[in-house]
């Protein structure tokens, strides 16, 4: 059994006891530990079940790496899947569960799969559920998803902030190990801006753990001087519990800070993610040990072997009392010599080389233990933990020698660099044969917008698993170089055992039978098996790309980070090919899963998205505005009063704006100013129409279209002077057409004498509305607003009530209609007066859906309902607005080309159901026949539907084949419930065609 | 005047009473940069600065643009002067002053709390006292200049203003330290 040994654990604070539950139980831990060291040390070897054959799992690594350990997190607010229980640091009152099982995590009804395996093999999905073909979205999809994905997905709405950080930096050096303190030390000393980011809580990586000596002293000796020199250093950043994330396009790296998740009741955010941009980066992450590919390798109770060795020196944890190693390289007989001097048994080392290890191996043989030289395991015996092991010649076919017994196996298949990070921005790879790992080309770095490398490695993960200061010295020299510095900096000595070399072991034993390689685990966590990826090249997968997506090997949440090296091995054998020409999947970011949260930052809640509010929001906001997004704006659809619906409130507000008095808020309407000599032929070029013979106090409509044609936006263009106009946008268009403008200013007509300002939010703007619209202007009085001053499509600068006002006569409602700019300080005081001396009048403020009611009943057409980027000014009817005398505008080439010019476009008209009810939005008029995929032909499409308050029907628009020529004609608009609505074709206009109501 | 003010991190205030006036033309002309002067009292700025006097800020924006900030009051007048001295010339002056809201974030961390929402260089031989940013500050665009060491000044837009301000105000929570740079 695993349990807590009574002395050691340099991690740990045996003074500080915590208490945790696992699946309701409660557990005791000591700060310090990660979850999983504390469940271990509770003897609670299982901890998950695999993902497709619901294997027992336990914990197989002690760190980022770990493939099986997987939990939910905490409750409520607080919950969260698929943590990993290596990197989830204790805290008193922790609650973890297990994933993946049914009923329970010790009796499991889909551990049966494991039974059934030689029915699901790779490929099993796409071979099994292609046909019938109907079944899969009816019987086979549903099944497949319930029975998906590991951990639960959070029910409760996050109750923990996060938040960005954006940093610069010369060097970012990721990893803290001895590698990343040595690299940050040089480059510090060099004099650069240094910052040095670790993923764990404590500094120095391995070393204390393998016992290496720094200057003939203990590791933890050099990093705590190191660490506290760099501490005291102002050119310095050190950054724990950070790890790096992402390295992408010129020196931008993302690394994610777990501020409080080892201590979740602390106040403030629980993730920080630093965007940081560095002029170098330094990789210094270390090495991944590498599973053996043997028989029950999946085994609870079969762990790395360094992993071992963590739990026993880092927690004084130990996971059996008998543990055999199984290794191809020196470094596992660490594990060994660890697990002796912690006074545990070691019945065997099992060493699949035939010539052993070196000086570590006559240290191990010294402490009495037994080592086995071309021996191998053949299988693993146990079910839910592992109860001895069955020793055969690695040569062979596995045939069992003799059996030991034990309570763990600790396995080594040798180390891989973490190349990740170097590789995620396009760093390329060698394969070391010597090694037999995947290291950095330092020749093929990732390069930065100058064409020079921005990226270096060092220490374990350059490959240099001995010698790591040398290496971290002379690569931080580098970086020290490229950042135009010098440094004379000399590597501490480091006391290295002499070691024998690996030799790759890439199946254990190397003949095994399909009854072996079928137990054989390469991917724990999506158990891919040797035997799944040996039949996935048989069948073809020879691209290591197609054959990780056939298998899934690699694509579990680990990414297989323990599992890739071993399988791309077993496939190049398979395929005859050396292990480089089979190559590596992709690296990508990010290294291990970052939250969700941490992406959004403090993006959440009231500041999710920015609300942009006009100078009178407050008073809708008050007054029972019903509130509708337009672009970022929130606009008052509708202000209801007392319990009325929204659409009560509508006709209300149409009808009270026909017949008395109407406030809209337009002041979100875009306002751009364009002024320069050359201002009236830009906009000659902007606009279909001609505005650069409107003169100045005069108003007209205008219409833009994109260089393809494409009606885009419109308003109306007021000319203020001589050389400046205003030209009003959509309240959605604002920002869009200003760079618009200023993107054809900037790029194509840059000698042209135009400047541009968006002055949009210096104006609130009131459209004031209806027969009494005049009264209530003049009396507030200060300016002349008679039909004769200020005639229909005029302007007029003024004072009204002592405010300081322009005022332009345009009417989108059909009605007699002032809209009124005063500076945007002012607009809510302008509001209230309006609303004060409109009083008598009958005065009510209406929203954006009685605008659009009432621009209907008048055939006015809007942007984003009559077009949608598809539809010219022409197919609108507007020919009007489109200049015949310019040579040229932007979009009028596009216009002319023979599928822009076809008569067969749907044009607008109007439409009227025959029984007064109001016609489906977006609903499609069918015609005779149907077309190439057996579907009714369409001849028109409805594109705003409304009820008229004022003409007690359903009126509409819609864009109608031939659709001018069939006026009177009633056309078929089939609803969703397969019922018919009838519609006859007429004008658009619906009220007031020759415009008497307006011009008064 | 400050409308509203909040003491986290650093001291947020939201500066009210202020003229803003927006000038395009050409910055390096010799006629254009004494009509500033002459309007403004302040010379045109270089380039990613503010140069400031008579209690007023001029900033570049881009290289035909800059940003006149003064007291409200005094917009009118700055905004009629520089229309005469820059007349007959190709301009374009704008009152934009009822169109922008403005911050003020101030104290040791001020450089920590911007550093949270605005993807700026802000170490402090990188970002100094007079050096000017248009950027954006989390979703929405702004600028901002440095008055000293631990002082800044931060323009938005005022539609977003309660946005600023909310964002402002949370990134600056006590509770989140980040201590990067040291004061």
């Amino acid at each position: 059994m695993s349990t807590r040994l009574s002395q050691g654990g340099r991690l740990i604070d045996r003074s500080a006891q915590q208490g945790f539950s696992f699946n309701g139980k409660r557990l005791k831990g000591y700060a310090g530990d990660t979850l999983a060291s504390a469940l271990l040390a509770n003897d609670q070897m299982l901890m998950g079940r695999s993902f497709k054959y619901h294997r027992p799992r336990g914990v197989i690594a002690s760190g980022a790496e770990e493939p099986n350990a997987l939990m939910n997190l905490g409750a409520e607010g607080k919950f969260e899947p698929n943590a990993r229980a290596t990197t989830t640091p204790l805290f008193d009152g922790l609650e973890a569960a297990s994933q993946n099982h049914f009923p329970s995590l010790e009796f499991d009804v889909g551990a049966l799969n494991t039974h059934l395996s030689r029915f699901l093999p790779a490929g099993f999905y796409y071979k099994m559920f292609i046909h019938p073909r109907p079944f899969w979205k009816h019987i086979y999809e549903p099944f497949i998803r319930q029975s998906a994905g590991l951990g639960k997905a959070p029910k409760a709405r996050d109750v923990d902030t996060y938040e960005h950080f954006y940093a610069f930096c010369d060097v970012l050096i990721i990893g803290g190990g001895i590698a990343g303190l040595q690299a940050a030390k040089v480059a510090a000393d060099a004099g650069l801006e240094v910052m040095l980011v670790e993923q764990d809580p404590h500094w120095g990586g391995r070393a204390p753990v393998d016992g290496t000596g720094i200057d003939g002293k203990p590791a933890q000796d050099w990093i705590d001087t190191t660490v506290a020199a760099l501490g005291d250093m102002p050119n310095v950043t050190l950054r724990a519990r950070c790890m790096g994330a992402g390295v992408y396009d010129h020196g931008y790296v993302l690394c994610y800070e777990r501020l409080t998740d080892h201590a979740p009741k602390a106040a403030g955010p629980r993730h920080r993610l630093w965007r940081v941009r560095a002029k170098q980066v330094v990789t210094a992450t270390g090495a991944i040990e590498r599973p053996l590919s043997f028989a029950g390798n999946d085994i609870p109770g079969v762990m790395l072997a360094g992993a071992v060795r963590d739990y026993v020196v880092n927690y004084g944890v130990s996971i059996g009392d008998r543990t055999v190693v199984v290794t191809n390289n020196d470094d596992a007989y660490r594990t060994a010599i660890a697990l002796k001097e912690a006074g545990l048994e070691v019945p065997a080392i099992i060493d699949a080389r035939t010539g052993g290890a070196g000086a570590l191996g006559d240290q191990a043989k010294a402490l009495g233990i037994r080592v086995e030289t071309g021996k191998a395991i053949a299988k693993v015996k146990g079910g839910k933990r592992v109860t001895g092991v069955g020793i055969c010649a690695q040569a062979g076919e596995g045939s069992i020698l003799e059996e030991i017994a034990c309570d763990c196996v600790t396995m080594s298949g040798g180390w891989s660099p973490v190349v990740h990070l170097w590789s995620h921005c396009g760093g390329k790879l060698i394969w070391d044969d010597a090694l037999a790992m995947f290291r950095p080309d330092g020749d093929r770095a990732p390069t930065s917008h100058d064409g020079n490398p921005f990226v270096i490695t060092a220490g374990a993960a350059n490959g240099a698993l001995s010698d790591v200061l040398a290496d971290a010295t002379a690569q931080a020299a580098e970086v020290v170089s490229r950042c135009g510095g010098k440094t004379d900096a000399a590597a501490p000595t480091e006391a290295n055992t002499a070691e024998n070399a690996i030799e790759p072991i890439w199946l254990m034993p190397q003949g095994a039978a399909h009854k072996l390689r079928s137990k054989s685990w390469l991917d724990f966590q999506n158990d891919v098996k040797v035997s799944d990826v040996q039949l996935a090249a048989q069948e073809g997968f020879e691209s290591v790309e197609h054959a990780k997506r056939y298998t899934t090997l690699g694509m579990a949440t680990d990414q297989g980070k323990t599992s890739n090296i071993n399988g791309l091995a077993i496939l190049s054998k398979e395929l005859g090919v050396d292990i480089p020409q089979v190559g590596t999947t992709t690296f990508r970011p990010p290294y291990t899963p970052i939250s969700m949260g941490a992406i959004a930052g403090e993006a959440r809640h009231e500041i999710f998205q920015p609300l942009r509010k006009t100078p009178m929001h407050d008073w809708h906001d008050a007054n029972g505005a019903h509130w509708e997004p337009v672009g970022h704006w929130r606009r008052p659809y509708c202000f209801l009063r007392g319990d009325e619906t929204p659409e009560k409130a509508v006709h209300r507000e149409v009808l009270n704006t026909r017949e008395k008095l109407g406030l809209l808020d337009a002041s979100t309407l875009g306002k751009i100013i364009v002024k320069g000599p050359d201002a009236g032929k830009f906009l000659d070029m902007m606009y279909t129409n001609m505005m650069s013979n409107l003169k100045p106090g005069r108003c007209r409509y205008g219409l833009m279209c994109s260089e393809n044609g494409f009606l885009s936006d419109d308003g109306v263009v007021a000319r203020i002077s001589d050389d400046t106009w205003l030209c009003h946008t959509t309240s959605g268009g604002a920002d869009r057409i200003h760079a618009h403008m200023e993107e054809w200013l900037q790029t194509e007509w840059w000698d042209w004498k135009v400047y541009t300002a968006n002055v949009t939010e210096q104006y609130a703007q009131v459209a004031v509305v209806g027969p009494n619209a005049r009264k209530v202007l003049e009396k507030l009085g200060g300016m002349d607003v008679s039909a004769d001053a200020l005639s229909f499509m005029g302007w007029a600068d003024g004072t009204i009530g002592g405010f300081d006002v322009r005022v332009y006569r345009i009417s989108f409602s059909g009605e007699l209609s002032y809209e009124i700019a005063v500076p945007a300080n002012q607009g809510r005081a302008f509001w209230d007066a309006l609303l004060e001396a409109g009083e008598e009048f009958g005065v009510m403020p209406y929203g954006t859906e009685a605008l659009h009611i009432m621009r209907a009943e008048k055939g006015f057409i809007m942007i984003g309902d009559e077009t949608d980027g598809t539809v010219i000014p022409q197919d609108l009817n507007l020919h009007w607005a489109i200049s015949k005398k310019k040579d040229d505008f932007l979009g009028k080439r596009a216009q002319m080309r023979s599928h822009m010019a076809d008569p067969n476009r749907w044009k607008l008209v109007g439409l009227e159901t025959t029984d007064g009810s109001v016609l489906p939005d977006g609903a499609y008029a069918v015609g005779e026949g149907t077309n190439a995929n057996g579907q009714r032909n369409m001849i028109g499409r409805v594109t705003s539907t409304y009820h008229s308050p004022t003409l007690g029907k359903g009126i509409a628009m819609g864009l109608v084949h031939h659709g001018p020529d069939r006026m009177g004609e009633v056309l078929d608009f089939p609803r969703v419930d397969g019922t018919v609505v009838k519609a006859k074709i007429v004008d658009p206009v619906f009220y007031d065609k020759e415009g008497a109501k307006q011009n008064v | 005047m400050s409308e509203r003010d909040f003491d986290g991190l650093a001291r947020i205030e939201q500066v009210t009473g202020l003229g803003m006036i927006s000038v395009r033309g050409t910055l390096t002309d010799a006629g254009f940069q004494a009509a500033v002067v002459a309007a403004t009292g302040v010379s045109v700025p270089d380039r990613g600065t503010v140069s400031t006097g008579a209690g007023r800020t001029v900033a570049w924006m881009s290289s035909d643009e800059i940003l006149v900030v003064c007291a409200e009051a005094d917009a009118k007048g700055i905004v009629d002067a520089l229309n005469a001295g820059l007349a007959g010339t190709h301009h374009m002056v704008t009152d934009v002053s009822d169109a922008r809201a403005v911050f003020r974030i101030s104290g040791g961390a001020a450089r920590d709390v911007l550093a949270k929402v605005c993807p700026v260089d802000l170490r402090p031989n990188m970002f100094k006292a007079g050096q000017f940013r248009r950027t954006r500050m989390a979703q929405v665009a702004c600028a901002f200049w440095a008055e000293d060491e631990t002082a800044f000044s931060l323009i938005g837009f005022r539609s977003v203003q309660d946005y600023i301000w909310d964002v402002l105000t949370t990134v600056a929570s006590r509770d989140a330290p980040v201590d990067h740079f040291a004061s």
